[in-house]
């Protein structure tokens, strides 16, 4: 069972493959996986025919099954079990599936270069129709389902290029899919209910499922809503005769034999146990027969030969709902003796109907003429196949529409609803005969006044498939036996009333031989009075069509989309942040009411006077800031309140904080100036924006909401702080005395891990951002510049008084001949040029070096470690580059920032893995003691190599600042051109953006 | 435990201002808006671990209790950096959008308009389809040119 599966799902994976290899012969190949499937299932059939169709797996007699364990925690298996009704379902999904591959090899022209695809698409279409009927999960059954809901719209949307297969294609899809949706909830509630997802057991246990009421009622009604429309039953009817955009191979195998036949199977699997739940019969005998009586009216009215079908598809699937989902020994029976003459019939009606489109070039009964005569063969299948529609004997259709009116006539019986539905099944074949004449008629008939239609000879080869079919038609028609023994298993699972019933070709003078006589006659009746019956049709006001509301649904559903999406993503970034903010207020302040939250007893003013002075300048930072008009003077407001978070951490007890803070602080200051330095001063060019309000209003509001959070956060503290032992425990486990240095290099360092990489990608971006074209990081060196070409002519020379005495001064100092305090302070301009300054950096820089390096190595007992250092090591850089220019920061730093990231993030991920080798955890740290000569005893903690990588890193990333936002900016100002290195595609933005940078 | 007046005033005051800054056009402003909200941040981690006291700087004697919180202090170090790192980032896009475009504003999404601006037409879900009896013709898509017409009939003005 497993094995034709895989061998199928296996064979269409390698479908492309064997495309490109022999071209469309390779049909022939993959005709012969759904081919041998046939022979297995033919010798199972007796193993399958003779077991017990109740017994469980497991039991005495129970049917070939297999069950392979998928997610045990879900309750989800692998669950296959060949019964009788998924033996019958088997002959139409491999028999007719090999059949159709095999065809396609002649349909589809060599050369097509879609048709790999194509073929994979349909052999996986039929291996997964064969899980769908073989699951016995039913969520199993569900993936199936959905499966050859996919691969349907696949298939549907072949001539993709066309707008009528694409939107058909979707139009099917999202039909059969919210039908697939209902049935999910449905098989999930029964479910549920059951305790099990094995269907058989379920089936097992239905008699005491119905009796729960409501729930299985409304269980049923949602998997009968996935059947009706995967079988295109009214009011989803119309996405059908829309897939007939399909190629005609599709057409005959998925909506003639196997998908649509999908929902008909759902209802035959759940007759036997749920067929008497509340909403079974209304909906099925309801919709059946409005199906089954709307489609034969409307294919009286088609002209395109492959409507015809598929309306009478349409009617037919109706039909055969209502008779599988009818009950009974003798109903279901004649249900799937009707399912298999469908099968057949209809697939050989859409393979001859593809085979006129391909030698003639049109399907429309009104142009085709004459092609009975030129083509009597294909005339004789497609006469057996629509006779077999019609019900003629000796053929299998008559057969099976024999013991449909033999099932009806018992109902009838049972009051006026069984006689309306008696009479509605003869009216509905009635329509049957007269659509099955008006096909052949329209595709044979050699018409008065119209001219005889160039139709190419037929190889045999393409006819093979349809006419097998046909034979089968009239074979088992004549010896309806074995059809019989295949259907009875089934059938047995039905109580019987009266006799048993069976299928014959004879049943002796009876009514339902009446009522066939009666359906020919009419049926004949009817075709011949076309011409009237057609402007009869023209005439009656036409009932507004379901294709029309559901297009005006999904109208309405894309303008409300459109509207929604419109009055939310506005595309500004205020209004996005005004509701996030919103919220951000009014949740937690919900919270906070609807929980009672805690709030303190005890307040205190502050731990010192010098934090309220401290907080109070901060404060005035801040109020500065918001009035800034002035672009740097709002940035220094803003640096002033960080410098005051120093002095808050510093009285706090936070040296690292402070040291850090501080630090950082400048490095900001530093690289704000630098990046901002060519925008205008002046903060905003226009009247100062709407809504300031508003903004203040939700500032304040958000500022409050935090302070409360805040002290119900400390209110509710009811135990200590698992950050007590800490220093402790960095001082024993850690080998360090500051707490805060070994959290992060060892106890949390993770994070830092974390961080560095953070800091690493925020330093590209940066670089980035400002090279466009890479990171830059082969920097030009200092030698070879010509002595104060950098910089110069900013300004006008000829200033007299003292900034003309100045820059005298400033000359004769560029002139002198000795060593120079600064490698590359000479390319700058002389009147860039300050010798206190060149000085004081030639002094410090070592000295702040040296102190970086202190800072990082003493860091772990002190204040101090990889972040502070390497910001320090920052710093030493930014002054030699505000010194001495950027060929100096070239100087100074001769490993590129690139390098150093790199080399950080390496250290950092060796020393987190090396332990690892040492069979300790990642991230361990060892602590080793040893004796250096001039050190002394020397207490080593390997954590330190990773701080050392966070140094490295922090310094690339500040030397990444300054090349990008000093260096970088430099040049571009000097040269005039912004944009000046930007070339390939960013060059093509400028022009336009540079116009409109003009706009007010 | 009891709550340090100051230090709450403080760190509403950030986030107050911090919200108002972002919610300018100014681009300049935004990111200062955003370094004060993460002050705003680092002050709420602060005090919320309690009181101040000795630094976590172990001293053998001395009672776990009088040093300051030090798993804080370690959270808010990372996010002094962090903010760095991001604050530089901020500044490279300000100037990139300076030099592009000359402007230092938030700009609007214009596809977000176009997106609220869309007529309800759809060509895919609306175009007529002409009926096509055959699979085989050689016409690549009979209802384009119905289309292509009815496009440049909707569109053309635009």
């Amino acid at each position: 069972m497993l094995t034709v599966l895989i061998v199928m799902f296996a064979g269409a994976l390698v479908a492309p493959a064997l495309f490109a290899r022999f071209g469309r012969s390779a049909f022939f190949v993959l005709a012969a996986a759904p081919a041998g499937g046939f022979v297995w299932l033919l010798v199972q059939l007796p193993a399958v025919l003779g077991s017990d169709q109740v017994a469980l797996d497991g039991g005495s007699g129970a049917p070939p099954s297999v069950t392979v364990p998928w997610i045990p925690s879900l309750q989800l298996e692998l669950a296959f079990r060949l019964d009788a009704l998924a033996a019958v379902l088997c002959i139409l999904i491999l028999g007719v599936g090999a059949l159709v591959l095999f065809y396609c090899a002649r349909y589809f022209k060599s050369d097509d270069p879609d048709v790999g695809a194509f073929g994979a698409q349909l052999l996986a279409f039929a291996a997964s129709m064969f899980g769908l009927v073989l699951a016995d999960d039913l969520i199993l059954m569900f993936i199936f389902w959905e499966l050859t809901t996919i691969l349907s719209y696949l298939l549907i949307g072949y001539s993709r290029h066309r707008l009528s297969a694409r939107r058909s294609a979707l139009q099917a899809l999202i039909i059969t899919t919210f039908g697939g949706l209902a049935m999910l909830v449905g098989l999930v509630m029964i479910g549920q209910t059951a305790g099990t997802y094995r269907i058989s057991e379920i089936l097992a246990s239905s008699a005491d499922l119905v009796t729960r009421g409501t729930i299985i009622d409304v269980a049923v009604a949602l998997v009968l809503v996935g059947a009706i429309t995967k079988s295109a039953l009214v009011p989803f009817h119309f996405w059908l005769p829309g897939a007939m955009a399909a190629p005609t191979p599709v057409s005959a195998y998925l909506h003639a034999a196997a998908m649509v036949k999908a929902g008909v199977f759902l209802v035959a699997r759940f007759a036997p146990g749920f067929g008497e739940t509340a909403f079974w019969y209304p909906v099925i005998l309801v919709l059946g027969m409005t199906t089954m009586l709307l489609g034969g009216w409307r294919a009286l009215r088609q002209h395109d030969l492959k409507l015809v079908l598929a309306y009478g598809t349409v009617s037919q699937l109706g039909f055969l709902v209502m008779v599988v989902g009818l009950g009974g020994q003798d109903g279901a029976l004649a249900g799937l003796g009707l399912v298999l003459a469908h099968g057949f019939f209809k697939a050989t009606l859409f393979l001859v109907v593809g085979i006129i489109d391909h030698q003639s070039g049109t399907r429309d009964l009104r142009v085709l003429s004459g092609v009975g005569a030129t083509s009597p063969a294909l005339f004789a299948v497609a006469l057996v196949a629509a006779g077999s529609m019609a019900g003629v004997p000796p053929l299998l259709g008559f057969v099976a529409k024999e013991s449909v009116f033999e099932a009806f006539v018992h109902r009838a019986g049972d009051g006026v609803v069984g006689t309306l539905l008696l009479g509605g099944i003869v009216l509905g074949s009635v329509l049957t005969f007269a659509y099955s004449a008006r096909f052949v008629w329209g595709a044979f008939a050699l018409k008065h006044g119209v001219p005889r239609t160039d139709f190419k000879r037929v190889r045999t080869s393409f006819l093979l498939a349809p006419a097998v079919l046909a034979v089968a038609s009239v074979l088992f028609g004549v010896w309806p036996l074995p059809l019989d023994a295949v259907i009875q298993p089934y059938a047995s699972l039905f109580p019987v009333e009266g006799d048993t019933a069976h299928l014959a070709l004879w049943h002796g003078f009876n009514l339902p031989l009446l009522l066939s006589v009666v359906t020919i006659a009419a049926g004949t009746a009817l075709y011949l009075l076309r011409g009237p019956f057609e402007r009869l049709q023209g005439r009656l006001p036409s009932a507004r069509d379901a294709e029309v509301v559901y297009r005006s649904t999904i109208g309405v559903l894309d303008d409300v989309a459109v509207g929604v999406t419109g009055r939310t993503q506005r595309g500004s970034l205020a209004f996005y942040l005004f509701v996030i903010l919103t919220t951000a207020v009014v949740t937690p302040l919900t919270a906070l009411i609807v929980f009672d939250a805690p709030m303190p007893a005890d307040f205190r003013i502050a731990d010192s006077p010098a934090q309220v002075a401290a907080a109070a300048a901060i404060l005035v930072g801040i109020v500065a800031a918001l009035r800034a008009t002035k672009r740097f003077m709002a940035v220094l407001m803003v640096g002033i309140t960080g410098y005051g978070m120093a002095i808050i951490y510093a009285l706090h007890g936070a040296p690292d904080l402070a040291l850090t803070q501080m630090l950082v602080e400048t490095i900001v200051l530093v690289a704000f100036v630098l990046a901002l330095r060519s925008l205008p001063a002046r903060l905003w060019n226009r009247a100062e924006s709407r809504h300031r309000l508003l903004r203040a209003g939700l500032g304040i509001a958000f500022g409050g909401i935090m302070a409360v959070i805040a002290m119900s956060a400390m209110a509710s503290r009811n135990s200590a702080p698992i950050s007590i032992a800490y220093p402790g425990m960095a001082y024993d486990e850690g080998g360090g005395a500051n707490a805060v240095n070994v959290l992060l290099v060892d106890i949390r360092a993770w994070d830092t891990l974390g961080e560095i990489t953070v800091l690493a990608i925020a330093a590209t971006g940066i670089a980035s951002l400002i090279f466009v074209r890479g990171r830059g990081d082969k920097r030009r060196r200092a030698d070879g510049v010509e002595d104060g070409s950098v910089d110069r002519g900013q300004e006008p020379l000829d200033a007299g008084g003292r900034a003309g005495a100045a820059r005298a001064l400033a000359m004769r100092f560029a002139d002198v001949s000795r060593d120079p305090w600064l490698v590359a302070g000479r390319t700058l301009a002389p009147e860039r040029r300050s010798i206190i300054f060149e000085v004081i950096t030639r002094l410090l820089f070592h000295t702040i070096i040296v102190l970086s390096v202190y800072l990082l190595v003493a860091g772990h007992n002190l204040p101090g470690g990889g972040f502070a250092g390497g910001l320090t090591a920052g710093l030493a850089l930014a002054i030699r580059y505000l010194a001495g220019g950027r060929f100096e920061l070239a100087e100074a730093s001769p490993v590129s920032a690139g390098t150093l990231l790199g080399a950080g993030l390496a250290i950092v991920t060796l020393t987190a893995i090396a332990p690892l080798f040492l069979g300790g955890a990642v991230l361990e740290s060892y602590i080793l003691e040893f004796w250096l000569p001039v050190f002394g005893d020397v207490k080593f903690v390997t954590s330190t190599i990773f701080d050392i990588g966070v140094y490295i890193i922090v310094v690339g990333l500040v030397l990444d600042v300054l090349r990008s936002l000093g260096s970088e900016i430099d040049e571009r100002a000097e040269s005039d051109d912004p944009v000046a290195e930007d070339t390939g595609a960013d060059a093509l933005v400028p022009p336009a953006t540079e116009a409109e940078g003009v706009r007010p | 435990m009891t709550v340090n007046i100051t230090l709450i005033v403080l760190m509403a005051a950030f986030f107050a201002a911090g919200i108002y800054l972002l919610l300018e056009r100014s681009l300049t402003r935004v990111l200062l808006g955003l370094i004060l909200l993460g002050n705003g941040a680092n002050i709420l981690i602060l005090a919320t671990s309690g009181p101040s006291g000795r630094s976590p700087l172990y001293t053998a004697g001395t009672p776990a209790e009088e040093y300051t919180d030090s798993l804080p202090q370690a959270l808010i170090l990372t996010a002094i950096v962090i903010t760095f790192a991001v604050t530089a980032f901020m500044l490279g896009i300000i100037y990139r959008s300076w030099v592009l475009g000359r402007v230092d504003d938030v700009q609007d999404d214009p596809e977000d308009r176009r997106v609220a601006d869309q007529d309800s037409y759809d060509y895919e879900d609306d175009a007529d389809i002409i009926a096509d009896t055959t699979e085989f013709s050689e016409a690549e898509d009979p209802s384009a040119a119905a289309a292509a017409d009815r496009a440049g009939r909707t569109e053309g003005p635009r």
